[in-house]
């Protein structure tokens, strides 16, 4: 099953500043990223009747009806998974207006992820429920968790971490020209790279990890219809998407039979595409949720911009980079501008659909958005 | 590395009594035999609720590998963590002795041991006999 295609849209799109520390709460952070989006659809509080958000989002829905000044709200849900599932918060939205159940629905993130809990350091006891598996033995960090995974890829198709810096210096290249990012102005290269401490050896190096960011973005979504009448050209919902299957696991996905391989971003590959009619090769952009490099190279391969095992070549040979065949992150990603826990990333193929990015791919029509085990494919109305 | 306790409970407590024992045990379905790791309360493959505990030999091979430290404040020595495919059995991470991250530690045959850290007991893998 799958939503109906092109019904829904993003209207629009606002964000805080992404800093180490914010000086301020986030739920203030969260109001201002809602009314900064509310503004840029040309839309008020009052018209907002749905919310979504994450599990792991500390602010609550009344608080934050509150804050904003939203009247009447029928709908409200949030997404599992924290990042891994930040891209179904489209399909929550989309579900929610194609069902009747809303009309204009506000997703937002927002958290003081550096100043604040920051998800980078070790988990201090004692165990969180299901963990015992794991964190007795030192997987105490989510770069320790995914890294575990990710060595099964490198022995599969002999990587080395340089491989991985290849793509940290994409992504930094690209901050380097955002001037909303964290690391404007800042690019590496790949000696920075694999100069830069280990984190997880023989794994990822520090310049593989995303940023713990202060932040606050927030979408709205409506149906195709209302968007017409609104502020900025509406971007449409092509396909959205998310996957859980047996075996899987979030933070420890060790026991699929391939640990070369990605099952979940596959089976939301294949739904985007069934649903949409689109190809691989339709993508014109891709924002792929990278909390560490290594993930960006199972993700190129499950939805098959290029084959098993032969994203280090893709990546090598440039056709992530601007000018490329599929540019990727065009704005430094979650390791150059920022860790909205992926939203930001939303808002930048929305950018690139409406023709506004500062990194823009001319012409760009498609654009995908996927978090791995959730995705969304957005398209010129 | 200080560890962090494991934190049993109905499911699995199991299996941590099994350790304190120096028995590596899973949980394998009464009705159709399936073994299921990490432990379900219920069986996946028939839905049966009944189960019982079955011991493996703890053999098995590594199938990826990482060095643990603190990432801003590294040990002197790492924790290697494996994922072990046992070979009469599920996948099982634990940490791996008696080897150091000049191994070639990936496709590396090991056996189970039981280990005693900071008063909690762990299992753990080291070289299988004859393996280097």
């Amino acid at each position: 099953m799958s939503l109906p295609p092109r019904q829904t849209a993003i209207v629009g799109i606002g964000a805080t500043e992404f800093s180490k520390n914010s000086g301020r709460s986030e739920l203030q952070l969260a109001a201002e990223a809602v009314k900064a989006a509310l503004d840029d659809a040309g839309l008020r509080p009052a018209d907002v009747d749905g919310l979504v958000s994450f599990v792991q989002d500390t602010n609550d829905e009344l608080r934050l009806i509150r804050s904003v000044g939203i009247e009447q709200v029928t709908w409200a849900s949030r997404t599992p998974f924290g990042g891994g599932g930040a891209m179904s918060t489209v399909q929550h939205a989309a579900a929610a207006i194609v069902s009747g159940a809303a009309e204009v629905v506000v997703i937002w993130r927002a958290f003081n992820e550096r100043s604040g809990h920051r998800f980078g350091q070790p988990a201090q006891g004692p165990t969180q429920a299901g963990m015992s598996w794991h964190t007795p033995f030192g997987l105490d960090t989510p770069a320790k968790m995914y890294s575990l995974w990710f060595q099964g890829y490198m022995h599969r198709y002999g990587l080395t971490n340089e491989d991985f810096g290849r793509y940290a210096v994409v992504a930094r290249r690209h901050a380097a020209t955002n001037p909303k990012a964290w690391f404007y102005e800042q690019p590496i290269t790949l000696d920075d790279h694999q100069s830069s401490r280990w984190i997880v050896e023989p794994i990822v190096r520090l310049l593989d990890c995303c940023q713990e960011s202060d932040g606050g973005v927030a979408l709205v979504v409506t149906s195709a219809e209302r968007a017409r009448h609104l502020a900025q050209p509406p971007v449409l919902v092509e396909a959205a998407a998310q996957s859980s299957v047996l075996a899987g696991d979030v933070l420890f996905n060790y026991y699929h039979d391939d640990l070369a391989t990605f099952p979940e971003a596959s089976h939301v590959a294949d739904q985007l595409w069934r649903a949409s009619g689109l190809s691989p090769a339709d993508v014109d952009v891709a924002m792929i949720y990278e909390n560490f490099s290594p993930i960006v190279f199972y993700l190129l391969e499950a939805y098959g911009f290029c084959g098993p095992g032969e994203a280090k070549d893709f990546i090598a040979d440039g056709q992530i980079d601007l000018t490329g065949s599929l540019p990727v992150n065009t704005h430094g990603g979650l390791l150059g501008e920022a860790y909205i826990h992926g939203v930001n990333s939303i808002q930048e193929a929305v950018r690139q659909i409406r023709g506004t990015a500062v990194n823009q791919v001319a012409g760009a029509e498609v654009a995908l958005a996927t978090a791995g085990r959730s995705a969304v494919l957005l398209t010129r109305a | 590395m200080p560890v962090i306790a494991p934190r049993p409970d109905h499911d699995d407590r199991f299996f941590w009594d099994g350790v304190a024992e120096g028995r590596l045990l899973v949980r394998a379905c009464a009705d159709c035999g399936h073994v299921q790791h990490p432990p379900t309360p219920m069986c996946p493959a028939c839905q049966s609720l009944r189960w019982e505990p079955r011991e493996v030999t703890g053999r098995g091979t590594v199938l990826a590998w990482i060095a643990s430290k603190h990432p801003s404040a590294p040990d002197a020595e790492p924790r290697i963590v494996v994922l072990v495919q046992l070979d009469d059995g599920p996948r099982l991470v634990a940490n791996l002795y008696g080897a150091d991250t000049s191994w070639a530690i990936n496709d590396l045959a090991v056996e189970a041991t039981f280990v005693e850290i900071d008063g909690i007991r762990l299992p753990g893998f080291q070289p299988a006999r004859g393996a280097a």
